[in-house]
Order: C-alpha cells, then sequence, then structure tokens
C-alpha cells in the first residue's frame, strides 16, 4: 500500500525511556545501526560495510601510509638513497641504519622507504590508465553492439592474446627511454582488455534493464543514457578488478626491474635492489639487501589485493 | 488525429526465421480519448506501443512497411535527433515493472528532474522543485522529504505513480501506458487507474491502454482493439464490445472472465495456445482454435469487415458471432 514511511521514533514518549535506559545523555531512543527511512545508496552503503571490515581497514591504513611516504619519503628516511658509502658495503645492522647498508654502501632502510615511490606512482598510473582505456572500449563495445562490439572485442582478443611478460620485454627492450612511464605505458597498453572484457559484460548487463529503455523513451540522448544510467549500474565490477590488478601492476614493475628492462638505477625502487641484491653470492652473506625491500613489496601487494577483496565483496553482497 | 498508425508491420529475425510480429495494425487515437489495446502475451500490442515510441529493439525488430502518423506527420522518416525530442516531450510511456524501470542507483527526484534537464535545459535546482511538484501531483506523502529517496524505498503503487509522474512531466499530447497496473494489487490497480484517467482528463492527452486485463479496460477505455497474432481482429466503443462481441475471439475472452452468477460452473477457456509467429497459420489466424470455424476460415484471410460505424471485426461469420 502506499502509506508513508513511519516517522523515526523521536519526541516526548520516548525520552524518558532513554534516561530510563541509563542513556545519561538524555537524547530521544533511536534505534541505532538500521535507520529507518534513510536513503542508502550502493556506495553508502558499501560503505557501511567497509568501515566495519578489519581487512579493510588495515589495508586502508597500509596503504595511506605507503601513499604517505611515496609522497614525503623524508618524513621518516633523513638520508638520501643516493649517497652510499662503498666503505660501509654489505654492512649489517647498527644503530641509526637498522636495515643495514648494499653492496653499493647505501642504507637499505632508506633505499626501501624511497623506493615506495616508483612503486606506488606505477600502480597507481598504471592502474588508472588500464581503467580508462578498458572501460571506454569495454563500455562503447557493449553500449553500441553489433558491428562495433565485433570490431572492439577482436582487437581486445589481440592484445589479450600477447603474453604479457614477453611483450612487456620485447617493447621496454626496443625503446632506449628510462623512467616509470614507459613501465606505465608497457604495463597499461597490455592490460586493458581485461577490464575492457569486464566492463563490456558488465555494460551489456546493465542495458538490459528496463530503466535504460524508459530512460529512452522519456527522450534521453546516447550519452545520457551511457554516463547517468549505464555506468553508475556497471562501474562496480571494473572497480574491483582494477583494485586488485594494482596489486599486480606493482608486482610486475618489481619483475620487469628484476629483468632489467623495468626502471634502472639510478631510480630508486624495490625491483631495482631485488634486482642487484640478487644477482652474484651477496645474498648467501647479506640476506638483509634482499630480505627488507621483498618484504616491502610483498606487504604492498597484498594490501592492494585484500583491499580489492574488501571491496569485492562490499559492492556485491551475493558474493559473499 | 493525434496518433494514426496505418498497416504497420513489424518483423524480427530469429534462429527460427522471420516472426512477424505485428501483421498489418492499424489504429487512431484523438486527444483526450483512451484507446485500449487488448491481447494475450506475443500477440503483438507491445512492439506496436515500441515501434510508435521508436524504442524497438532493431536489430532484431524491423518496421518494414507502415506509417506512424502523428498530428500528420510520419515519424519513420524523421530524422533521430528529431525523433528522439518528440519522446518525453510530446509522447511517453509507462512501463509495466516500476521496479525495474527507475534506475536503482539514482534518487527518484533526480530521475523526475532528469525529463527537465533533458528537454528544457533546467538547472539543478529547478529541476528538483518541479520534480517535488510532479510527486505532490501524483499525491505521493510527504514529498519533499522523500524526493531524495531511492527507488526500492517507495511501495509498489507509489513506485507506479512515480513512473506516471514521469511520463507526465512534461505534459506529453500522448501516453502509452504498456500493461500499468499488472504488477499491482488490485485494490492498487483502481487507484494508479483513477489517477491515471483523471490526470488524463485535466491535460486532454490520447491515451494507449495496452492491457490483458478486460477489468481495468471496462472502467477506463473508450474504444477497444482486440489483437490477436499480430493483428487487429475487432475495433470498437467499449460498451458495444462488451454487450456484444462481434469476433470469437473476443467472445471467448469476455466469456472466460470469472462472474459471480455462473458460480459453481467451469470456468470458459479458449482451447489451444496462441500460434508462433513465425509460423502463423494460413486464412484466418485464429481458426485453429475458433469454435465456429468453417472450411473458408482455413484459406481465406477475413479483411475487417465495417459491423457498424466505428466498429468493424475480421471474422467471415461476424454476424453469428454478434446474433446469438
Amino acid at each position: 500500500m502506499s502509506e508513508p514511511p513511519q516517522p523515526p521514533p523521536v519526541g516526548p514518549p520516548e525520552a524518558p525511556i532513554a534516561i530510563a535506559a541509563g542513556d545519561g545523555r538524555g537524547e530521544p531512543a533511536t534505534p541505532t545501526g538500521a535507520e529507518p527511512g534513510r536513503a542508502r545508496s550502493l556506495w553508502s552503503d558499501a560503505w557501511h560495510d567497509l568501515r566495519r571490515n578489519p581487512v579493510f581497514v588495515i589495508s586502508a591504513l597500509l596503504i595511506c601510509f605507503l601513499v604517505l611516504i611515496s609522497i614525503w619519503p623524508s618524513l621518516i628516511a633523513t638520508e638520501s638513497p643516493l649517497r652510499c658509502q662503498l666503505s660501509r658495503s654489505l654492512e649489517g645492522a647498527s644503530a641509526g641504519h637498522w636495515f643495514g647498508f648494499d653492496t653499493q654502501g647505501c642504507d637499505v632502510y632508506t633505499r626501501t622507504v624511497y623506493g615506495a615511490r616508483a612503486s606506488i606512482a606505477v600502480g597507481v598510473c598504471a592502474t588508472l590508465g588500464v581503467a580508462l582505456v578498458g572501460t571506454v572500449i569495454g563500455g562503447l563495445a557493449g553500449f553500441f553492439g553489433g558491428f562495433w562490439d565485433a570490431l572492439l572485442s577482436r582487437v581486445t582478443d589481440m592484445f589479450f592474446g600477447i603474453p604479457l611478460i614477453l611483450g612487456a620485454i620485447v617493447f621496454l627492450s626496443m625503446i632506449k627511454l628510462s623512467g616509470i612511464w614507459p613501465v606505465v605505458l608497457v604495463i597499461a597498453a597490455l592490460s586493458w582488455p581485461q577490464i575492457a572484457r569486464i566492463a563490456r559484460g558488465a555494460v551489456i548487463t546493465a542495458k538490459q534493464n528496463d530503466y535504460v529503455q524508459a530512460a529512452r523513451a522519456l527522450g534521453a540522448s546516447h550519452a545520457r543514457i551511457l554516463l547517468r544510467h549505464i555506468l553508475p549500474n556497471a562501474i562496480a565490477p571494473v572497480i574491483v578488478m582494477a583494485t586488485i590488478m594494482l596489486g599486480t601492476f606493482i608486482a610486475l614493475e618489481a619483475t620487469l626491474s628484476y629483468l632489467g628492462v623495468g626502471l634502472r638505477p639510478p631510480t630508486v625502487s624495490w625491483g631495482v635492489d631485488i634486482s642487484a641484491a640478487s644477482t652474484g653470492m651477496q645474498f648467501r652473506n647479506a640476506p638483509h639487501i634482499l630480505l627488507y625491500p621483498a618484504a616491502a613489496l610483498s606487504l604492498t601487494v597484498l594490501a592492494f589485493i585484500m583491499l580489492g577483496d574488501a571491496v569485492r565483496d562490499a559492492l556485491d553482497p551475493k558474493l559473499r | 488525429m493525434l496518433l494514426e498508425v496505418q498497416d504497420l508491420h513489424v518483423e524480427f529475425t530469429s534462429r527460427d526465421g522471420l516472426v512477424n510480429a505485428v501483421n498489418g495494425v492499424s489504429y487512431a487515437v484523438d486527444a483526450g480519448q483512451t484507446l485500449a489495446v487488448l491481447g494475450e502475451s506475443g500477440s503483438g500490442k507491445s512492439v506496436t506501443a515500441q515501434a510508435i515510441m521508436g524504442i524497438l529493439d532493431s536489430p532484431p525488430g524491423r518496421i518494414s512497411k507502415g506509417k506512424i502518423l502523428f498530428r500528420g506527420e510520419d515519424l519513420l522518416t524523421m530524422g533521430r535527433e528529431a525523433r528522439r525530442r518528440i519522446r518525453g516531450e510530446k509522447m511517453a510511456m509507462i512501463f509495466q515493472d516500476a521496479l525495474s524501470s527507475l534506475n536503482p542507483v539514482l534518487p527518484v527526484g533526480y530521475q523526475l528532474g532528469e525529463m527537465f534537464r533533458v528537454h528544457r535545459g533546467a538547472s539543478r535546482k529547478e529541476s528538483k522543485a518541479a520534480a517535488i511538484e510532479l510527486m505532490e501531483r501524483v499525491r505521493i506523502p510527504a514529498a519533499r522529504e522523500r524526493v531524495g529517496d531511492y527507488p526500492h524505498q517507495f511501495s509498489g503503487g507509489m513506485r507506479q505513480r512515480i513512473m506516471i509522474a514521469m511520463a507526465l512531466a512534461l505534459e506529453p499530447d500522448l501516453i502509452i501506458a504498456d500493461e500499468p497496473t499488472t504488477a499491482l494489487d488490485v485494490t492498487v490497480q483502481a487507484q494508479v487507474m483513477d489517477l491515471l484517467s483523471e490526470l488524463q482528463q485535466e491535460y486532454r492527452m490520447g491515451l494507449i491502454l495496452i492491457t490483458h486485463d478486460l477489468g481495468v479496460v471496462a472502467d477506463a477505455a473508450d474504444v477497444i482493439a482486440v489483437m490477436y497474432a499480430g493483428k487487429i481482429v475487432e475495433h470498437a466503443p467499449v460498451d458495444a464490445l462488451y454487450k456484444r462481441p462481434a469476433h470469437p475471439y473476443t467472445k471467448g475472452l469476455l466469456e472466460s472472465i470469472p462472474r459471480l452468477d455462473r458460480k459453481g460452473q467451469d470456468l470458459y477457456a479458449i482451447k489451444g495456445l496462441p500460434p508462433n509467429l513465425a509460423r502463423i497459420p494460413p486464412g484466418c489466424s485464429f481458426h485453429p482454435r475458433c469454435p465456429i470455424a468453417r472450411d473458408r476460415c482455413a484459406v481465406d484471410v477475413p479483411p475487417l469487415y465495417e459491423v457498424a460505424p466505428d466498429r468493424s471485426s475480421a471474422c467471415h461469420y461476424w454476424k453469428e458471432t454478434i446474433g446469438d
């Protein structure tokens, strides 16, 4: 039936009960948790769930910390990662240098802190690129269908067919540029098909909803239907996938740097340090130079993947 | 005439071959008039409506023949952009399932206001005020507080009224209501239909009411078009049709309504199933199910015979049907 929702129980009759119940503050007793009649969208609902999920809280705090030190590494590292003293090469931990020194005599702690910047930058930029390209191409293919779908999907399949590591090695060894941008570009160029496929599927599902038909019947343009009615209903799986991919991109950057085609010294990155630490026989004599950057890398990747999992649980309650 | 559909043919390509969903439908609606299009699922009534609105899924759907004249102008030869401007502004549609026809992630006020932003270029603030006014018009209680609520927070009847508000937003000349009450409780059905009729009279809109519910039709409609297998089989003013149906199919439909004065008797049912639209029977498409079919019915396609002024039936033996 069509009666208005019950107003929340406020007002004089409730107040004495609240005081009697030992509330102390004398506020009217409103039921906590479920607020009746309060508008909650998918996103505010997801946020409500996420705040109560310890996995999300821990990984989000860790990621905030990582982002913070990648922007201002000097907050927790006082030295420069490039000021090294060869005389202290491979020295163990000591006061003020808890992680010891690497082959070149650089402070491992400082380098590990500074290494976060390259890893996070590559991960974030590559993910943004992948999400943008994938959503646009997959979304257009799904929305327009027919010829455009066939064309864009086949292009997606072609890129999907390129082996990621092999493709990256070939591209990066061909171009002679260094720095993070070539790495970001190559990762984005080779990874967008995954997002495109997910976006296409989600858009096709959303397109079949009656409200899309209704919007058309009320004279909305293609752009409005796509941006206002389809995209907000199709973006959740893309966000989940992108968050999980961010972790893998950080690992991928380390892999490429380890293989010698990604970032190169003097850029400071975990991949570069892991690569340097695992050549020759240093690892047996001085395991700390491999251990710390590797641990930082694993922790970061883990944090992003856990975050992605938590976001997925919050956005798709059916999977729980 | 506000809207005239002339000899409309719609076909769909499917794995079974060509499906002829609409085979030469003609009807007309004038301002302030209600035309009820009656028929079972798959009779082509919704497809005709989609063709009029221009929201037919094509491919696979295709209008192969016919004209749709809106105030004398053929919609089918009109440019896409011009057509889009007419939708919502001049003609609007109310859908069957209001919950799935409203976007779940946007507040209803935003969706109502969208009409004004798309067609009138209104600002956010103006469109919100307009949305509140519309919600009040369709008697949503506490419209001002509820304008930011999401579709799932409303009851079924309220959602359908919001759909009506959305269709009425720009005061169109023509409304097509595709089974507007099918998803609702019987008591709410009556409320929604009353509201719709009232608003229709107020704005003097033409209304095409698509339904399979004879009860809804009796109160609301002026003229009825009964569809079967993509064709109109009977077209008549509402009272005349209820009193003396001139087509065996209409007669069958009326006899299959449960009636209190026939308590204890078996309920009449039309035997057989509606035809597969990819293989419509030759001759009269109703003949395999018709109680009075003769040999001629399997061969000759019946034209629309004029039974009386404003009244026609596609049955060779309409005199016999109407007589007893």
